[in-house]
């Protein structure tokens, strides 16, 4: 089976959680749309392991971020299970955009010292 | 998210997994694919659903708690695999178990536990000097005076079992009772569970002729079948009708705190006034310290105070105050016997942990292949390690199981040992403290005996392990170094062991050997106070002659005697003065004083050293005479001869022989002066002993003597007949426990160091077989190979008994205080216990070094 060639990155700890959360800013989503989500709006460059997407969901629940619920789709009889942010989930959004914020300029700063001084 | 509710949320994420793979699944078909490969590439995709199901269980907390279960299911599988070694696992873990937990809830009730009284901190024990009981006069100074306490109380201590007769319904019956000051329940905060305690009225009776009374929990139980009614009645105590005003509550057992081995069935008030009383030092004294003051500054107060009362009050006996905190004085005898037994029953755990760390150890080997391939497969050193110790645990838990059947049948039969001169036996049950204690050391021993088979998973390496495990690789050098040592530690421990067993026999069997100064065997004795008051000396004088009289004739009484009081079993002491000497007061001599008549020594089989002994004719009408003991004559009239002097007692009484001293106290302790008046010229006895002396088994005698006696007083009590040895073993009865308990645990220790040993040694014979095949092949012979097993054997059994004689050399200074005729470092023991030792190994080896003189060279070789 042939590998694609695409270039891939392997996500940081802890920062799929706030892609999840970032995501279900829009509003409540299944697994599976979460999944396809955060892919194309990278343009496929996160491909999503479904063996990390399950535990991190599972595991925001837990703590209490997002809130799960069956409930029927859109324009299906199907149900699928919804994840939905909750008021907690929301604050600890700030705290992970901004933590990563100064980690990226922190980052920037030590890659690209000239960008900065200009 | 609870843990029982795994099973929810499983089916909930496998739902979820299957719609949003159907989704999927889905897509690709609308990209043009065919349902089948569609389903494909949604799977690939996606990857691998179980493998996903797996990662997310990990991401709830509850996941240790799954990884416990499998472990837990797989560990019982195990034992279950092994049933021989798991039963024996179980069997050594629980009987360990099962005596540190009995022992440990000896040790809760008599050391940890407060006593059950209220604030019991507070409370102090107030002795008189070496002894235990002062003046009532004093008494009452003491208590008015002082500064340091809230209040004192006190009781009688001369009372003893069954010195009151009990009339009403059926046959009368003799019961014990305590005389007690008016505010001594109070003081100890203990109060009636129905009715009330004494009032000051009722207090200041006459003593012997109580208007109140207070009854215990478990007379009220067995006599009165807990009849609440039973409060406010009349009953009739020595002829006269006493009103029960109170039933006190079943946590307050009087004898198992102040006197073990008495039970106390009723309570009467000690009055301070009454001048009846029998005279001299009778009182023992407790008190309730204020908050605040110490010990030391009560016993400062306490003497100062004692010596301005001897000096204004020299007619009295003096006092002088030795105050130890009460829970000290209850438990501070049994202590050290106590501490010893704790560190055996540590001991026995640990060689049960040593022996148990050998046995896992062999299984793990066994079971070597299987943690390479768990380990190949990606099971993390840590999950192994925790499985391992899993399984232990699991199994010292069982073993717990075991243990506390144990400990509870154990403790059980203890607090039924109301023979045993114990203090708080009666309270001693298997509590929550005791199950704490024994859950934490069956997972202490668990995870000690697991430990090191467990640290040896990593030893495992992969390619040695998934090889057909050559039974050489199973780790070389450095497990057997492991093993020895293991063993070498049993044989160190059960030294220990054994050498301290072996100085408490010792010391039992010289305490058995001591010379009482009066042979208990076949002597008996047997309450016979009359129900009648004695009117005058002349007519206790005609029933002392007639009772005498009659129970001489009965057939197979060869003496036969009365007295008061019998040696071990109470005291009363006098100040003494022999005619024409000045003592200092505070150091003036003091007797124990026995009211006795003519017989009494040859019924106890005292000794008459000069003189002669009292007979029917020293009567009330003739010369005061008294007797003495040795010590006595040596201390009043050294150098000289006793008989013939004169002591001040009664305006002057005649020495008229000296007999042998007696151990009145116990066979451990000296007995000091004593004095013997002759009942029939005194009326200062608090009861009448019958003793005789028989050549039949004293059991016989009883039915015997009623008969005899009923002409003289037909409503004559029935009493129990003790024997005189009863009394002597009660006596030595703790150290009798101690000895008992210690001789358990050690033979116990001895037990499982001969099958550790024999279990390393068939061990290694099988891992050598091809190397003993070789050797025989070049031609050494059987008795070589034989040879060479035994002396391996030898020379870890020696290693062993070397660190355990040092071992046993440190200890020994905790022991000194336990022993009695021996030293500590006794090299009789020591040489003894180190063959016994030897010998043991050498048997236990025996087996095994059998087979392998009897391995046949080609058959090891070929089959390696």
């Amino acid at each position: 089976m042939a590998k694609k060639e695409q270039p891939r990155a392997n996500l940081l700890q802890g920062t799929l959680d706030m892609l999840v959360l970032r995501t279900l800013l829009y509003g409540p989503a299944h697994g599976h749309e979460i999944g396809k989500h955060i892919q194309r709006t990278t343009n496929d460059f996160l491909q999503m392991q479904h063996g990390s997407l399950y535990p991190a969901l599972h595991r925001l629940e837990e703590r209490g971020w997002v809130t799960a619920k069956w409930e029927k789709g859109p324009n299906q009889n199907r149900e699928f299970k919804y994840y939905r942010l909750t008021e907690k989930g929301r604050k600890q959004l700030l705290v992970e955009e901004s933590q990563w914020k100064q980690m990226a300029e922190a980052v920037a700063r030590v890659m690209w010292p000239a960008a900065e001084e200009s | 998210m609870k843990w029982w509710q795994i099973r929810k949320r499983d089916e909930d994420l496998q739902r979820e997994l299957q719609s949003d793979l159907e989704l999927e699944a889905e897509e690709q078909r609308e990209r043009g694919l065919s349902p089948e490969e569609a389903r494909r590439a949604a799977l690939r995709a996606f990857g691998n659903p179980t493998l996903i199901r797996e990662q997310t269980h990990a991401s709830w907390s509850t996941s240790w708690l799954e990884s416990f279960a499998q472990d837990l299911r797989y560990g019982i599988r195990g034992m279950f695999r092994n049933p021989g070694s798991t039963i024996f696992a179980i069997l050594i873990v629980g009987l360990g178990i099962g005596g540190a937990s009995t022992v440990f809830s000896v040790v809760n009730a008599l050391l940890l536990r407060p006593l059950p009284f209220h604030d019991p901190r507070q409370l102090v024990w107030i002795g008189n000097g070496d002894c235990c009981t002062a003046q009532i006069e004093q008494y009452v100074d003491l208590r008015n005076q002082n500064k340091s306490f809230s209040d004192l109380a006190g009781w009688a201590g001369d009372y003893s079992a069954g010195n009151e007769e009990l009339t009403g319904s059926g046959e009368s019956q003799r019961i014990t009772a305590v005389a007690v000051t008016g505010n001594f329940f109070p003081l100890l905060g203990v109060n009636p569970i129905i009715g009330r305690s004494f009032t000051a009225a009722e207090a200041e009776g006459i003593y012997r002729a109580p208007t109140a009374l207070l009854i215990s929990n478990s007379f009220w139980r067995h006599h009165f079948a807990s009849d609440p009614g039973i409060v406010g009645r009349k009953i009739t105590l020595n002829n006269q009708p006493v009103t029960v005003i109170g039933i006190l509550p079943a946590s307050f057992d009087f004898s198992s705190i102040f006197d073990p081995g008495t039970p106390v069935d009723v309570f009467i008030p000690w009055p301070l006034i009454d001048q009846k009383k029998p005279s001299g030092n009778t009182t023992k004294i407790i008190g309730r310290l204020k908050p605040g003051v110490t010990v030391q500054n009560a016993t400062a107060e306490l003497t100062t105070l004692a010596q301005q009362l001897n000096t204004q009050h020299p007619e009295r006996n003096p006092v002088h105050p030795r105050l130890v905190p009460l829970e000290q004085y209850v438990s501070g005898q049994v202590r050290p016997a106590l501490i010893v037994l704790m560190c055996a029953v540590g001991v026995v755990m640990l060689i049960v942990c040593a022996n148990l760390s050998h046995l896992q150890l062999a299984r793990m080997s066994a079971r070597q292949k299987e943690m390479a391939v768990r380990a190949a497969l990606g099971a993390s050193r840590m999950r192994l390690l925790r499985q391992v110790l899993t399984e232990s645990i699991t199994l010292s838990l069982c073993g717990a199981a075991l243990g506390l059947i144990l400990a509870i049948a154990g403790t059980r039969e203890l607090a039924h040992l109301t023979a045993f001169n114990l203090p708080l036996l009666a309270s001693i049950h298997v509590d929550t403290g005791t199950l704490a204690f024994t859950l934490s050391m069956a997972v202490a021993a668990g995870v000690l005996f697991g430990l090191a088979p467990a640290l040896q998973v990593p030893a495992y390496r992969l390619r040695e392990g998934l090889q057909d495990a050559g039974r050489e690789s199973s780790g070389g050098s450095r497990h057997n170094w492991f093993r020895n040592s293991l063993v070498i530690s049993e044989f160190a421990l059960a030294c220990i062991l054994l050498v301290g067993a072996a100085l408490l026999i010792q010391s039992f069997l010289h305490v058995l050997d001591v010379d009482l100064g009066f042979q208990p065997e076949r002597a008996a004795t047997l309450r016979i106070d009359p129900s009648f008051k004695m009117a005058n000396l002349q007519q206790q004088n005609s029933f002392l002659d007639d009772a005498l009289g009659r129970v001489r004739a009965i057939p197979g009484v060869t003496a036969a005697g009365v007295a008061d009081v019998l040696p071990l079993d109470g005291d009363r002491s006098w100040q003494i003065t022999g005619k024409g000497q000045v003592y200092d007061k505070n150091n003036h001599p003091e007797a124990y004083i026995r009211v006795v008549t003519d017989g009494y020594f040859a019924a106890l089989g005292i000794q008459l050293k000069s003189g002669r002994e009292f007979t029917q004719s020293d009567r009330a009408t003739t010369e005061p005479v008294v007797m003495v003991n040795e010590t006595f004559a040596r201390t009043l009239w050294p150098g000289q001869n006793a008989v013939g002097q004169i002591v001040t007692q009664d305006g002057g009484r005649r020495v008229i022989g000296v007999v042998a001293d007696v151990h009145h106290g116990g066979p451990e302790l000296s007995g000091g002066l004593e004095m013997y008046i002759p009942m029939r010229q005194s009326n200062d006895y608090p009861s009448m002993r019958l003793i005789v002396r028989t050549a039949l088994t004293p059991d016989s005698l009883a039915a015997g003597i009623r008969t005899a006696l009923r002409p003289i007083d037909p409503n004559l009590p029935v009493t129990e007949l003790q024997t005189l040895q009863q009394f002597v073993d009660r006596q030595v009865s703790p150290r009798r426990f101690l000895v008992m308990l210690l001789t358990g645990f050690a033979a116990f220790a001895l037990l499982l160091a001969s099958l550790g040993i024999y279990a390393l040694i068939s061990y290694s014979v099988s891992q050598r077989t091809k190397e003993i095949g070789i050797r025989m092949a070049l031609g050494a012979s059987a008795s070589l190979v034989q040879r060479s097993v035994l002396t391996r054997t030898l020379q870890l059994a020696l290693a062993g008994v070397v660190l355990g004689t040092l071992g046993s050399f440190a200890l020994s200074r905790w022991m000194t205080s336990l022993l009695f005729g021996t030293t500590p470092t006794n090299p009789a023991v020591f040489t003894g216990v180190s063959l016994l030792l030897c010998a043991v190994a050498l048997i236990a080896a025996y087996v095994p070094a059998r087979r392998a003189a009897r391995i046949e060279p080609l058959h090891a070789l070929r089959t390696e």
